[in-house]
């Protein structure tokens, strides 16, 4: 069930805080962020983010393909695990 | 036969319920289909005349429905949009498994197919203590 679309797009306010000022100072830099919840919006297109997935942050460049979606989305909380030799060829995939 | 929209041949059924073997047409557009193009639902595809079939086709392209190749065409699209963005539900589908959060230790057997066993693949290093 998706959100109503009276409410429009959640985003954290202090990560869209940040968001707006890297905008109006043209600046881009990468954004650390623990909000997976936050929504894609098309204001953070061209920013790259840092989100957090319980452990490390992942880098996410946003693309105009990734509106609507979340932010966590990009950032796996799992790790695929794979039958195989544990060398150290099969690890560093 | 009657052919709609290229390649479809509903047959000896009642039209109400050939026209749902066209894909993106289920029972609910079909009757919807039907109210428009004035036909009875209870017709033998068979027995529809070459205007009848006009119509039908006829409202199914005004009434905009996507159907056949082009909503094929259209799903396969949205999946590699998911897949060409990296997110979730593309990487569930590149390595077919189920996207929409179902468990996979056990069943799952529509995405990932007939069961394979996997053996253990030894490390030849590992007896020599190199890793």
């Amino acid at each position: 069930m998706g959100r109503s679309l009276k409410k429009g797009p959640f985003v954290d306010d202090h990560l869209m805080k940040k968001v707006m000022k890297m905008n109006t100072a043209d600046a881009k830099k990468p954004i650390k962020t623990w909000s997976r919840r936050s929504m894609v919006i098309p204001e953070f297109v061209g920013h790259t983010f840092l989100v957090h997935n319980g452990k490390v942050f992942n880098t996410v460049f946003v693309t105009e393909n990734m509106v609507g979606h979340y932010l966590g989305e990009f950032s796996l909380t799992r790790t695929f695990k794979k039958h195989g030799a544990h060398t150290e060829k099969a690890a560093a995939k | 036969m009657p052919r709609l929209l290229g390649v479809d041949i509903p047959d000896q059924k009642r039209i109400e319920a050939s026209l749902p073997y066209i894909y993106g047409i289920g029972p609910a557009r079909a009757r919807e289909i039907l109210a428009k193009a004035e036909i009875d639902p209870n017709l033998r595809a068979k027995a529809l005349t070459p205007e009848q079939i006009n119509r039908i086709s006829h409202v199914i392209s005004e009434s905009k429905y996507v159907v056949e190749g082009d909503l094929r065409r259209e799903i396969q699209q949205n999946i590699r949009r998911l897949m060409a963005i990296g997110s979730y539900r593309g990487i569930r589908h590149k390595r077919g498994l189920p996207v929409r959060g179902q468990r996979t230790g056990t069943n799952a057997r529509t995405r990932k197919g007939p069961r394979k066993t996997v053996g253990v693949i030894r490390n030849k290093d590992a007896k020599a203590g190199k890793v």
